[in-house]
């Protein structure tokens, strides 16, 4: 049965393409948390996430988010989560705010209460001078905060992000960061993919590593250092599990080892 | 072969490569197996064309072509319309070399000359469009050759010649409104002005003839005694390009100086100001954030009118696709026209427009229904969002439907006045080949950005002929079916089908979520 107090509840999940991209997965994410993902290029993070959104089917296991089946009722699943993908997906020609009613009509918010949430999320994000304009002109750190306002208009329960913050310039990632922490403080549950580790290191209370479609590790930041018997930072951290992780995948590397 | 880099030889050698490439990726969808049968229909396509053709130019051979002023007035109104088929492409190819970001931001902060490069992509859209022209008239050309001898091959370099000042105008034309419309008005503007161009000509010359002669030959305009008495002398200036194409060297040597001349002096003077003009399109829609007016309240929608109204508005802010739907309905304005003057005839006559009609509404559908279903920006949006994809679709396919509703109910309304039964079929068939043309572009579903529009036919061969043959198909059968030949009408009607079927079960399936 899946846990109602988990935000996601991952089963022996298993996907692949030409070749295993997820497999036998399983992953728990407390409500309320913020947990980083980690991992190589290549290493199915964001095909895990994308099963979690129900861009992709799964071949197999389970996924539920606060208790819904996500197989069984993807539209009720849907209706609680939000999708925030390394490139924004925005309409050239619509305007941040034709492009906030857009989604809050899609998640079926009534009206009156969205403009002043969409208005809200756009001066908090610094967007006003923009409000009116296409978002055709934008740069890619501004188009992002269009894609985070659209992910927050309809008050999701949990957000999934894939690297939110490639290509943002420092004072669009600080906002994006403040933001989401923000949100957590406000009890919505956040799962993000990153490369910079320093902002997992900061940013997450658990994180954990995945590498060939497994998840290798998790922990928070404290248990991970145990892990490997070393006070050190995450990326060394990081590196050290996903060296250990290729030895054990490839008895030719774990022979020269 | 290879040359000194950043060379004229070697921009030309490298735009050619991806020319080559491009087309044979446009024509083979990738697949290289598909290049022999594509090379097959090619040649079956070009035979069928070459004996319609010679069926055409035959009995007009048959006493032998003089160059007197008849012929030299069809000859040059025929050249006309070709030409203005030349300005439009040439237009069009022009504004992409200063739009198209691709590889300009590369050459551009390179060492090399920009100069250099707009000679070659200019030289290169001379060729393109000459090679159109040539795609377009060979047939006649060579059913000329065989039929009335060599001369008619001169009809070659003068096309070259045509082609060459075409593309002069269409630089100097992109020029003109870089300076008094500025770049972000410029792609809009050129493209609708390659939109008119392209069918204004023919359009008018049709418009003329049913006006004046009563029916939808363009060819009636230019056999007509009046006009042709009324034209310049026979040894006048004006005929050399026809006289050209009937054998006179002379007039061929004047043309095609002219042409290159027109055409190098061009290249020479918009060369200086291609790179800044270039810096200038690229860099608009940095610069610009166009502020759209009334972005006021949110107004209570419920799923369905939130997804239809979002597709509203992206079609009517495509510049391009606008342009192209002007296109299409300035082709409709004829058989509209041709409605309005035969006002009260009898209901036969309305069998000329009917087919046209059917066509239209397919061809429009398909168009509208690939950005609408396959053309979508934010195709994660909306498959995360908590609305089920049969909504999706069914509010998308109703957004391309009030359309194609409002394009086409005025013209059946007008035809509604002189004969219910006529419009009753025009529109009946107007539906099916509109709701084919749709279902077609839903089997073949692909999600990609807008901005891939030109390039949708590459995501399958099969949906754009398929669209094409229902839409032909259904035609043929409207038309029928208006004539009273119901039994005979089941022949076309059994091959749209057909093509139907043959997409559905070619169509990828099982694969979406």
């Amino acid at each position: 049965m899946p846990d109602a107090a988990l935000a996601l509840d991952i089963r022996g999940l298993s996907k692949r393409f030409d070749r295993p991209v997820v497999t036998d997965l399983d992953l728990a994410v407390r409500a309320g948390e913020f947990y980083a993902l980690l991992g190589p290029n290549g290493a199915g993070k964001t095909t895990l996430l994308r099963m979690v959104a129900g861009l992709l089917q799964p071949e197999a296991g389970s996924i539920s988010v606060f208790g819904i089946d996500t197989r069984a009722d993807p539209l009720a699943a849907k209706s609680i989560v939000a999708w925030v993908s390394d490139e924004p997906m925005v309409y050239d020609r619509l305007t941040p705010l034709e492009y906030l009613e857009f989604v809050a009509g899609l998640w079926k918010m009534d009206a009156h209460a969205a403009e002043v949430r969409a208005r809200e999320l756009i001066g908090w994000l610094g967007l006003g001078p923009h409000a009116n304009a296409r978002c055709g002109g934008f740069s890619k750190g501004m188009l992002q905060k269009v894609a985070l306002a659209g992910a927050l208009v309809h008050e999701p329960r949990l957000i999934i992000l894939d690297e939110p913050l490639t290509g943002l310039d420092a004072g669009s990632a600080r906002q994006v960061k403040q933001v989401l922490l923000e949100k957590v403080r406000q009890g919505v549950t956040v799962i993000m993919t990153t490369h910079i580790l320093e902002v997992a290191e900061r940013m997450a209370e658990r994180i954990g590593v995945i590498n060939h479609g497994r998840l290798v590790a998790e922990g928070t930041l404290a248990e991970l250092r145990a892990r490997i018997g070393r006070e050190t930072t995450l990326e060394e951290i990081f590196l050290d599990l996903v060296a250990e992780t290729e030895m054990a995948a490839d008895p030719a590397v774990a022979a020269v080892a | 072969m290879s040359f000194a880099p950043a060379t004229m030889p070697w921009f030309a050698a490298h735009e050619a490569r991806l020319m080559w490439r491009d087309a044979v990726a446009m024509m083979t969808g990738g697949h290289r197996t598909r290049r022999l049968v594509l090379v097959g229909v090619l040649a079956l396509a070009a035979l069928l064309l070459h004996l319609m053709a010679d069926a055409i130019v035959g009995p007009w051979v048959a006493g032998g072509v003089a160059a007197d002023k008849p012929t030299l007035v069809l000859v040059t109104g025929i050249g006309l319309l070709l030409w203005t088929v030349m300005l439009s492409q040439a237009l069009e190819s022009v504004t992409r070399a200063y739009y198209t970001r691709a590889d300009l931001d590369l050459i551009l902060s390179s060492p090399a000359s920009s100069r250099q490069l707009f000679a070659v992509r200019t030289g290169i859209t001379a060729v393109t469009t000459l090679l159109l022209a040539c795609l377009l008239a060979s047939p006649v050309v060579d059913a000329l050759v065989l039929r009335d001898g060599p001369r008619w091959l001169l009809a070659y370099p003068v096309l070259a010649a045509l082609s060459a000042i075409g593309t002069a105008i269409a630089v100097l034309t992109t020029l003109a409104l870089f300076r008094f419309a500025g770049p972000r008005r410029t792609r809009l503007v050129a493209q609708i002005i390659a939109a008119i161009v392209g069918a204004g000509f023919v359009i008018g010359i049709q418009a003329v003839a049913i006006l004046h002669f009563g029916n939808m030959s363009r060819f009636a305009l230019f056999a007509d005694p009046e006009l042709v008495a009324a034209l310049p002398a026979a040894d006048s200036l004006v005929w050399a390009p026809a006289r050209a194409v009937l054998g006179d060297v002379g007039a061929l040597a004047g043309l095609a100086v002219i042409g290159a001349g027109v055409l190098a002096a061009t290249i020479a003077l918009a060369s200086v100001t291609f790179g800044r003009h270039a810096i200038a399109a690229t860099a608009v829609s940095a610069r610009h954030q166009k502020q759209v007016h009334g972005g006021g309240r949110f107004r209570p929608r419920s799923q369905k009118q939130q997804l239809r109204v979002k597709e509203w508005k992206l079609l009517a802010r495509d510049p391009w696709l606008l342009s192209q739907t002007l296109m299409q309905i300035l082709y409709l304005v004829p058989p509209a026209l041709y409605l309005w003057i035969s006002y009260g005839q009898s209901a036969g006559t309305y069998v000329v427009v009917i087919p046209v009609l059917v066509m239209a509404a397919g061809q429009l559908s398909g168009g509208l229904s690939w950005l609408a279903i396959s053309g979508e920006d934010a195709h994660d949006l909306v498959v995360t969002a908590p609305v089920s994809p049969a909504t999706v679709l069914a509010a998308k396919i109703e957004a391309v439907g009030t359309v194609i509703v409002l394009v086409f109910a005025p013209i059946i309304a007008l035809m509604l006045f002189a004969s219910l039964e006529l419009a009753a079929i025009t529109a009946a068939f107007a539906l099916v080949s509109s709701s084919s043309a749709t279902a077609i572009q839903l089997w073949f579903r692909q999600p990609m950005r807008r901005a891939m529009f030109r390039r949708r036919q590459v995501a399958s061969r099969v949906s754009t002929i398929a669209e094409a043959l229902s839409s032909i198909f259904w035609a043929g059968t409207a038309v029928l079916v208006a004539g009273g030949q119901y039994l005979v009408a089941l022949l076309p009607a059994a091959l749209a089908a057909l093509a139907l079927f043959v997409a559905w079960t070619l169509s990828p399936r099982g694969q979406r979520v």
